[in-house]
C-alpha cells in the first residue's frame, strides 16, 4: 500500500474571508420586503405611552443582499451534506430530502395548533393526529415500551420529562426518594436533567471494561434510589452484558430504569429497551430517525414508557376512539401536565415518521447492521495509531485516545483540527469525560468504505505529522478563514450582541 | 438494501476481513440470546414515491385552507419566499452544535447576528441563541429569577397564556416552588393585586405583553414596585408587535422571553417554534442556553464561538444552569434572516398593519348585534368579544363558513364560555374581515 503518511502537503489557503456581519452590509434606505398597502381605513394610532420610541436599529439590506449574506455563511459551515461529520454520540447521518418536503406539506406547515382544541376540533386535523398516534405505536414497537409521548421538543427535554415521570411514579406509590444514580460516562444532559427535576444525583464509575462498576453500583442500591440512568450501548459505544443484572439491582428496590436513546442507532432490531428492563426511555427523532440537526435544533426527544408509568404522561395524549377516528385526550388526573405548549416538534415528527415508513421493518435491522460494522471497520484500522479507550468490539462508535501523542505536546484538537485541513468534520473529542484525549468516532450507516478509508487515511497521516512535525498541527487548521479562536478572551470580553460592542 | 446505505457486500466482507470477525453476528456477541427483540413487528418499508403520496393524504386530511382569525400566541403571519430558500440549505440544515468553531462559523455568526437582533428588538443587553418555545422559555426565565434571587416564591399574572401558566405548573411541581396566580382581568395586569402579592421572599413576577386576552401594557410601574423590594420582573413579548409597541427593556424588565414563531416561523401544528431570552449583563452567567460571543482567532480575525460554556450540562453536568442541549437553532437562524429582510421599516410597517386591521376588525365585529368588543385596554391584533351564546358553538358554526373564527376562553376560564379572542395579522384582508363578520351575522341571526 501506497504509504501516504508522508504526503502532508497541505491545501493553499482559500480567498474565502471573514465575512462582515449583516449590520455592517446596512445601507439606509435599502429594503428586502415590502409588504401589502393597507387595505383599511385608520391610522396606527396606538397611544403613545404603549409605542416604541427608539429606532429599530436593524439591517437595511436588499433581498439579494441578504441572500448572498446568509448563503455566504452557509458555506462557512461543514455539514452533512458537504462533508463527513463522524461527530460521536450525534448520529451524523444523510438526512433524506423526500422527508422535507413532506413536513413542509400545507397540509401539516399551516395547521393551527389550537384547532384541535376547539370542541369537536380534531376533525380539523385528523391526518396529523394520526401521524402522531402512528409514530407513537411505531415507537413502542421499536423500542419495546407500552406508549410514548411525542411532546418532549429535544433529547434533554425528554429526559427532564422522564424524570419527571419517575418523580411522579414514586410520588404516587408513596415512595420517597431522592438519588439517582449515573455512571460518569454519561452525556452531562442527564446529571443535569435529574437534579433540575429535584433528585441528587450519585456518579458510577466505569470498571476497567468500560461497564458500570457493579461492586460500586451495589453499595450504592438502597431503598432511596429512584432510578439509574443510562445509555446503552453507552458513551464508550459499548453494550453492557449485565444490564439485565443492574436492571434487578434497581427493580429490587422499587427503582427505574431510565434509558438515555442517544445512542439506540446500534440496536435497531437487535435488541430494545423495553425488553432489557428499562422502565422509561427517550429517543432523539434527530439522531436515529434522521431528521436534520439544523446546527443545534430543532429536534425532538419522545419518551416512552412501561404501563405502570402511563397514567403519568403528559396531556393531551392521542388516542383513536370506537369509530377509528383520532382525539386528543386531556382526561389524566395522575398526569405531570403540560411539559410543552402543544403536540411536539410536529415538523420534525413527520419527517421521523416519513423515513420509518420507507425504511421499514428491514431497512431499520439493516441501519444498525452497517452503523456497527462501520465504527468496527474504523477501529479496527486506527487503533494501532490510536489506542481504544477500552480494546473490544464497540457498537455504532468508537472512542480511542490521542493520550500516546501527549509526549510530542500534541492534542486530541490538534488531530481535530487536522482533520480540518483534510476535509473532514471531527470527531467528537474530549468527551466521554472518563478517556483522557478521547476522541469518538461515529460514521453511521450511510458513509461508504471508501469515504471512511479516506478520513483513516487522513488521520493516520495526522498521527505522522504529530511525530515527524508536531508544530503543524498546533497551527491547523489552514484551509478554514479562521483558526484557533481565543476562547478565553470571548468568555472574558464576552460581546455577544453587536449594538452592546458599539456602546 | 435501503437508499441511505453505502456498502455492498462485498465492501461489508472486506470490512469484516478487517475487524476479523466472520459475521456481522459476532459483532453484536455481547447482546445475549435472551436480550433480542421479543417482537419488532413493524410495517415493511415502501418507496420515497409511496410514502410522499401517503404523508400527502394524510396532510390533506386536515383543515389547513381555513381563514384563521385564531392566535392564542401562534399566528397566521406571511413568510417571505427568501426566508424559506435559505433554510433548505444543506450547509444550515444538516450541520450539528457548532462545537468546532473553524468549520462552523456560519451557523455561529447567524446564531450572533440573531441574539443581537433579539436584544435591538426588546432592547436588552444580552440573549441567548435560543430555547425550545416561548412556554419553556419561561419557565426557564422563572427557574433564573429563583437562582438569582435565592428565593422561591413566584408571582404569575393571570394575564399570561394559560397554556404557559400550566407548562410552568408542572415544572414546578416537584420543586420547592410556590407560585402564586393573580385573578384573571381582560384588561391589563391589575396592579393591586400584584402589588398585595408582591413581597420581599418573592423572586419574580411574570407578565406578558400582549396578554392573552390582547391587552396591551406598559410595565413600568410594576418593574419599580418590584424592584423595591428585589423582586425581578420577566416579561413573555410577541415579537411580531415590538416594531410598534414600547419594548420590554425600556420598561426596565429584568428577563424578557417570547415565542418568536411570528418571525418566519410556520403553524406547524405547534412546532418547531423558538423560544427566546434576553437579559442583562449582570445576569448573564445564570442565564441556560448556549450564547454565542464574538472574538479573534490567532491571526487577529474576528470569529465567533459558543462561550460562558461553564453554565452548560455538558461543562458543569449536575450544577449547570439548565439541562438544555440542542435547542432550536435553526428557527433562531430563520427568524434572524425574517428580521433581516423586513429591516427597521418593515418591522414597523408589519406591526402597524397587524394594528390597524384588527382595529378594523373590532370596529366592524361591535357592530353586530349582541357582539361586545372588549375595550377596557388598547389592543395589539388580537383582542377579547363576548358573544350573545357558547362562543364554542359560535367557533364551530363559523368552521362550517371557511373561518377559524377565534380562540374560545371557556377551555381555560370557567365561566368565560361566551368569550372568545380573535387575532387579525396582516394576512387578513379587507374583504376576509367583511365576510367573517358576515358569516358572523348569520351564525348569530343577527
Amino acid at each position: 500500500m501506497e504509504n501516504k503518511s508522508k504526503g502532508f502537503n497541505i491545501p493553499e489557503r482559500k480567498t474565502d474571508s471573514v465575512m462582515d456581519l449583516v449590520f455592517e452590509k446596512s445601507v439606509p434606505g435599502r429594503r428586502g420586503f415590502r409588504g401589502p398597502a393597507p387595505d383599511v381605513e385608520g391610522e396606527c394610532s396606538l397611544p403613545q405611552e404603549y409605542c416604541r420610541q427608539t429606532a429599530l436599529p436593524f439591517p437595511e439590506v436588499t433581498e439579494l443582499d441578504c441572500l448572498r449574506h446568509f448563503t455566504g455563511l452557509s458555506r462557512k459551515n461543514f455539514s452533512v451534506d458537504t462533508h463527513f461529520y463522524p461527530l460521536g454520540s450525534c448520529t451524523m447521518k444523510y438526512n433524506p430530502r423526500f422527508t422535507e418536503d413532506c413536513a413542509k406539506h400545507p397540509g401539516f406547515s399551516q395547521l393551527h395548533p389550537l384547532l384541535p382544541q376547539l370542541r369537536q376540533g380534531e376533525q380539523y386535523s385528523q391526518g396529523a393526529l394520526q401521524v402522531l398516534f402512528d409514530m407513537d405505536r411505531l415507537l413502542s414497537e421499536i423500542t419495546g415500551m407500552d406508549a410514548f409521548t411525542l411532546q418532549p421538543l429535544a433529547g434533554a427535554h425528554g429526559e427532564l420529562t422522564g424524570v419527571m415521570l419517575i418523580a411522579a411514579y414514586h410520588r404516587a406509590k408513596g415512595n420517597d426518594k431522592k438519588i439517582i444514580l449515573i455512571p460518569d460516562s454519561a452525556h452531562g444532559t442527564n446529571p443535569a436533567s435529574a437534579t433540575i427535576a429535584g433528585y441528587e444525583t450519585v456518579s458510577i464509575p466505569t470498571d476497567d471494561k468500560g461497564e458500570m462498576d457493579m461492586e460500586i453500583l451495589e453499595k450504592n442500591i438502597n431503598k432511596d434510589v429512584a432510578a439509574v440512568m443510562l445509555t446503552c450501548p453507552n458513551t464508550l459505544g459499548l453494550f453492557n452484558p449485565g444490564i439485565d443484572r443492574i436492571a434487578g439491582l434497581v427493580h429490587a428496590v422499587d427503582g427505574l430504569m431510565y434509558y438515555d436513546g442517544a445512542n439506540l442507532n446500534a440496536l435497531l432490531g437487535r435488541c430494545r429497551p423495553g425488553d432489557l428492563g428499562f422502565d422509561v426511555v427517550h429517543v432523539n427523532l434527530h439522531k436515529t430517525f434522521s431528521t436534520p440537526h439544523g446546527g443545534g435544533g430543532p429536534g425532538a426527544g419522545p419518551v416512552g414508557v412501561k404501563k405502570a408509568l402511563v397514567p403519568f404522561l403528559p396531556v393531551s395524549r392521542v388516542i383513536q376512539t370506537k369509530d377509528g377516528t383520532f382525539a386528543l385526550d386531556y382526561d389524566a388526573p395522575e398526569s405531570i401536565g403540560y411539559i410543552a405548549s402543544f403536540y411536539g416538534n410536529f415538523g420534525v415528527i413527520v419527517k421521523a415518521y416519513a423515513y420509518i415508513l420507507l425504511l421499514g421493518r428491514r431497512g431499520l435491522m439493516e441501519t444498525s447492521d452497517h452503523a456497527v460494522v462501520n465504527a468496527n471497520y474504523m477501529l479496527s484500522r486506527l487503533k494501532d495509531v490510536l489506542p481504544p479507550a477500552f480494546d473490544r468490539a464497540c457498537m455504532h462508535e468508537c472512542v480511542l485516545t490521542a493520550k500516546t501523542l501527549l509526549a510530542r505536546d500534541v492534542h486530541a484538537l490538534d488531530l481535530a483540527k487536522y482533520l480540518i485541513d483534510r476535509g473532514f468534520h471531527p470527531p467528537t473529542v474530549y468527551f466521554p469525560l472518563i478517556v483522557k484525549e478521547a476522541m469518538m468516532f461515529e460514521p453511521t450507516e450511510c458513509e461508504s468504505k471508501e469515504e471512511m478509508d479516506r478520513f483513516i487515511q487522513a488521520l493516520r497521516d495526522g498521527v505522522g505529522l504529530s511525530a515527524s512535525n508536531p508544530q503543524v498541527l498546533k497551527e491547523c487548521p489552514f484551509t478554514m478563514p479562521i483558526s484557533r479562536p481565543d476562547e478565553v478572551r470571548a468568555a472574558r470580553d464576552l460581546n455577544a450582541n453587536f449594538f452592546q460592542s458599539c456602546v | 438494501m435501503n437508499p441511505y446505505i453505502a456498502n455492498t457486500a462485498d465492501d461489508m466482507r472486506a470490512m469484516l476481513q478487517s475487524i476479523g470477525v466472520r459475521s456481522v453476528d459476532d459483532l453484536f456477541s455481547d447482546i445475549k440470546e435472551e436480550f433480542r427483540p421479543r417482537s419488532f413487528n413493524l410495517p415493511e418499508g415502501r418507496s420515497e414515491q409511496e410514502v410522499v403520496s401517503e404523508l400527502d393524504r394524510l396532510a390533506r386530511k386536515n383543515a389547513y385552507a381555513l381563514k384563521l382569525f385564531i392566535g392564542g400566541g401562534y399566528y397566521d403571519h406571511y413568510i417571505p419566499a427568501a426566508v424559506t430558500a435559505l433554510m433548505s440549505r444543506g450547509e444550515f440544515l444538516t450541520a450539528y452544535t457548532p462545537y468546532q468553531p473553524e468549520c462552523s462559523q456560519g451557523t455561529l455568526q447567524a446564531l450572533y447576528e440573531f441574539q443581537s437582533l433579539i436584544c435591538a428588538l426588546t432592547r436588552m443587553e444580552i440573549a441567548n441563541a435560543s430555547l425550545y418555545d416561548g412556554g419553556t422559555a419561561l419557565y426557564e426565565a422563572m427557574m433564573m429569577a429563583v437562582r438569582i434571587t435565592g428565593k422561591k416564591r413566584v408571582v404569575l399574572d393571570g394575564g399570561v397564556s394559560p397554556i404557559y401558566r400550566k407548562i410552568i405548573r408542572s415544572y414546578t411541581n416537584n420543586l420547592d416552588i410556590a407560585l402564586v396566580e393573580t385573578p384573571v382581568v381582560h384588561g391589563q395586569a391589575h396592579r393591586p393585586d400584584i402589588k398585595a402579592l408582591l413581597n420581599n421572599g418573592t423572586a419574580a413576577v411574570i407578565l406578558q405583553n400582549p396578554n392573552f386576552f390582547g391587552a396591551v401594557d406598559d410595565f413600568s410601574d410594576i418593574v419599580a414596585m418590584a424592584g423595591s423590594l428585589g423582586v425581578l420582573t420577566i416579561a413573555s413579548v410577541y415579537p411580531a408587535s415590538l416594531g410598534l409597541l414600547k419594548p420590554p427593556g425600556d420598561m426596565g424588565v429584568d428577563i424578557v422571553t417570547g415565542e418568536g414563531q411570528s418571525l418566519g416561523l410556520p403553524l406547524h401544528f405547534g412546532g418547531p417554534y423558538l423560544g427566546f431570552m434576553a437579559t442583562s449583563k449582570k445576569y448573564m452567567r445564570k442565564m441556560p442556553g448556549r450564547i454565542v460571543g464574538q472574538t479573534v482567532d490567532r491571526q487577529g480575525r474576528r470569529c465567533f464561538v459558543n462561550t460562558l460554556q461553564a453554565r452548560e450540562q455538558h461543562i458543569r453536568r449536575e450544577k449547570a444552569t439548565s439541562n438544555i442541549c440542542t435547542n432550536e437553532a435553526l428557527c433562531a437562524i430563520q427568524a434572524a434572516v425574517f428580521m433581516s429582510l423586513l429591516g427597521p421599516e418593515g418591522m414597523k410597517e408589519w406591526a402597524c398593519l397587524n394594528f390597524s386591521k384588527a382595529e378594523f376588525a373590532r370596529k366592524v365585529l361591535e357592530q353586530i348585534p349582541g357582539v361586545e368588543v372588549k375595550r377596557s385596554a388598547p389592543t395589539f391584533n388580537e383582542f377579547t368579544v363576548c358573544l350573545p351564546k357558547d362562543a364554542q358553538d359560535v367557533v364551530e358554526a363559523m368552521i362550517q363558513k371557511g373561518f377559524a373564527a377565534g380562540f374560545p376562553l371557556g377551555r381555560y376560564y370557567p365561566g368565560m364560555d361566551r368569550y372568545m379572542i380573535v387575532a387579525v395579522t396582516e394576512k387578513r384582508t379587507r374583504q376576509d374581515i367583511l365576510q367573517y363578520a358576515q358569516a358572523l351575522r348569520e351564525v348569530l341571526g343577527a
